[in-house]
């Protein structure tokens, strides 16, 4: 363990914010290609063409896609034979944040939740936002990253419902939410459904929906029959590209799920916007890194 | 569905030419401003040190650095407009502006403003900076430098767009038209979901 050199994990934190902010992942791009191939109302293909007009300026001249920066989120998955210090392992993530931000440099967005003071620096008290997990047998640790922008981050949603408002009431729920949040999360993005678990889990489960690759269906079929069956009812609003009107008002429904309480049906809503940006870093015990999304 | 290609300033003919769903692009001047710019002017009583009359004002905080006495851009984008609902009749009806460019639109009393002195509202892209960015030439002023990011900051651009006009200045809300139409398709949406 003492042989580890954590300023590999700092340097990959750093790289990975960069890397997320500018370089959309192959299956958002794939889900906005097939997305605006099924579009048929003229403002939205415009509304398609800019955006792959965007996305070329941003991967031509390697500049953030969108200038909202977002908070930082780290979700850290750890290998069971990766020799590992937790405390080294969030330093490093914190410091990596900071320097994107300064040596890119780009917009910091986290602020003093009452004095609206900014560090500039991304990060501060609580930030950046870490989840940790674990995987078996494995001798990586696997780190994606999630720059979360407010324009989506600002429509999310939950609510404690109980067994007795069933099943209906979690689609009822998905549907008046995209209604009500309109053109806010820069849609066409991906709707993220957390069902199940407590308060704080359930929408940790609706964030880990939002990173799952697009075109990726849950395990469980009863869950994946879900997302299509949703899927298919958002994309008959009409809302459309940007709120501005078209067949296309999400990339995709996912759900994720945990067991819950007796007396509990929790539901929580993350949307992410149609720059649905993350990064992905595996570090092998060895200071090996593979980039990846 | 027309295509406009304006210069600012733009003048009363021109914006009565544009309609809901029309495309729009622009050559000139395009100013900046947010939530703060407009407390500072409307709340606090600061009249701008430059003329906006006829000229177009995006709702951004732009990533600016400062080299020597000079702005240069980093990336500049656009954020949520309704926030800022609160400021537009009298940006429209007391300094002359003549679009609003941002994303999600604006309400009733904005478009009322729109009618009376003829002014749009332009949709942009939301979350499309970088191409946003290539469009602007130059950061040509930054004025109330102590409010940045949320100053008023005066850019040159080529060619911005493409905008949506989403608010004419003959009474028609393409997002409001887009949500009634939405809300007349609920009923069935819940019944084949099967909620009651």
């Amino acid at each position: 363990m003492a042989d580890f050199d954590y300023q590999i994990v700092e340097d990959a934190a750093k790289e990975l914010y960069i890397r997320a902010l500018c370089d959309l992942p192959p299956d958002v791009r794939a889900a906005l290609k097939r997305a605006s191939e099924k579009e048929t109302n003229p403002t939205a293909q415009e509304v398609f063409k800019t955006i792959f007009k965007t996305i070329k300026v941003a991967d031509e001249n390697k500049t953030l896609i969108c200038q909202d920066t977002g908070l930082p989120i780290y979700m850290v998955k750890i290998g069971s034979k990766f020799p590992w210090n937790g405390y080294e392992i969030k330093t490093s993530l914190g410091n990596g944040a900071r320097r994107a931000t300064q040596e890119f440099p780009f917009r910091s967005s986290s602020t003093h939740t009452l004095t609206r003071i900014n560090p500039q620096t991304s990060v501060g008290e609580g930030l950046p936002v870490l989840h940790w997990d674990y995987i078996e047998d494995a001798d990586h640790i696997d780190i994606l990253m999630v720059p979360k922008g407010s324009g989506s981050e600002n429509m999310s949603k939950m609510k404690m419902f109980y067994p007795a408002h069933g099943i209906s009431a979690l689609k009822k729920f998905v549907i008046d939410t995209v209604f009500e949040t309109g053109a806010n999360p820069c849609p066409p993005g991906i709707i993220g459904v957390g069902l199940g678990g407590t308060a704080d889990l359930v929408m940790k489960l609706a964030k880990e929906a939002i990173v799952r690759p697009v075109g990726q269906r849950h395990p469980d079929p009863e869950i994946a029959t879900m997302e299509v069956e949703l899927e298919e009812a958002i994309n008959s609003m009409g809302r459309g590209p940007m709120g501005l009107g078209g067949d296309i008002t999400c990339l995709a429904v996912h759900i994720e799920t945990a067991y819950t309480h007796i007396t509990q049906n929790p539901i929580a809503i993350n949307t992410q916007c149609w720059p649905a940006r993350r990064a992905r870093a595996k570090i092998y015990p060895d200071g090996r890194v593979e980039y990846g999304y | 569905m027309a295509t406009h290609h304006l210069t600012t300033p733009f003048s009363d003919e021109a914006i009565r030419q544009l309609h809901a769903g029309d495309i729009v692009y622009f050559d000139g001047t395009l100013f900046g401003i947010r939530d703060l710019t407009q407390i500072y002017m409307f709340d606090q009583h600061h009249v701008p040190p430059v003329s906006l009359e006829g000229m177009p004002c995006i709702h951004t905080a732009p990533s600016l650095k400062k080299v020597g006495d000079k702005w240069e851009k980093i990336c500049v984008g656009t954020t949520t407009s309704t926030r800022m609902e609160r400021f537009t009749p009298d940006l429209i009806g007391t300094y002359g502006v003549k679009a609003i460019i941002g994303k999600g639109g604006l309400y009733e009393g904005s478009l009322k403003a729109m009618q009376e002195h003829a002014a749009v509202y332009l949709a942009i892209v939301g979350g499309s900076a970088a191409l946003e960015t290539l469009q602007i030439e130059e950061v040509e002023d930054v004025f109330w430098e102590h409010l940045h990011p949320e100053a008023l900051y005066k850019f040159r651009v080529k060619d911005f767009g493409p905008l949506t006009v989403a608010m004419d200045s003959h009474g028609r809300h393409l997002f409001e038209e887009v949500k009634d139409e939405t809300r007349s398709r609920l009923p069935e949406i819940y019944r084949k979901l099967g909620i009651e």
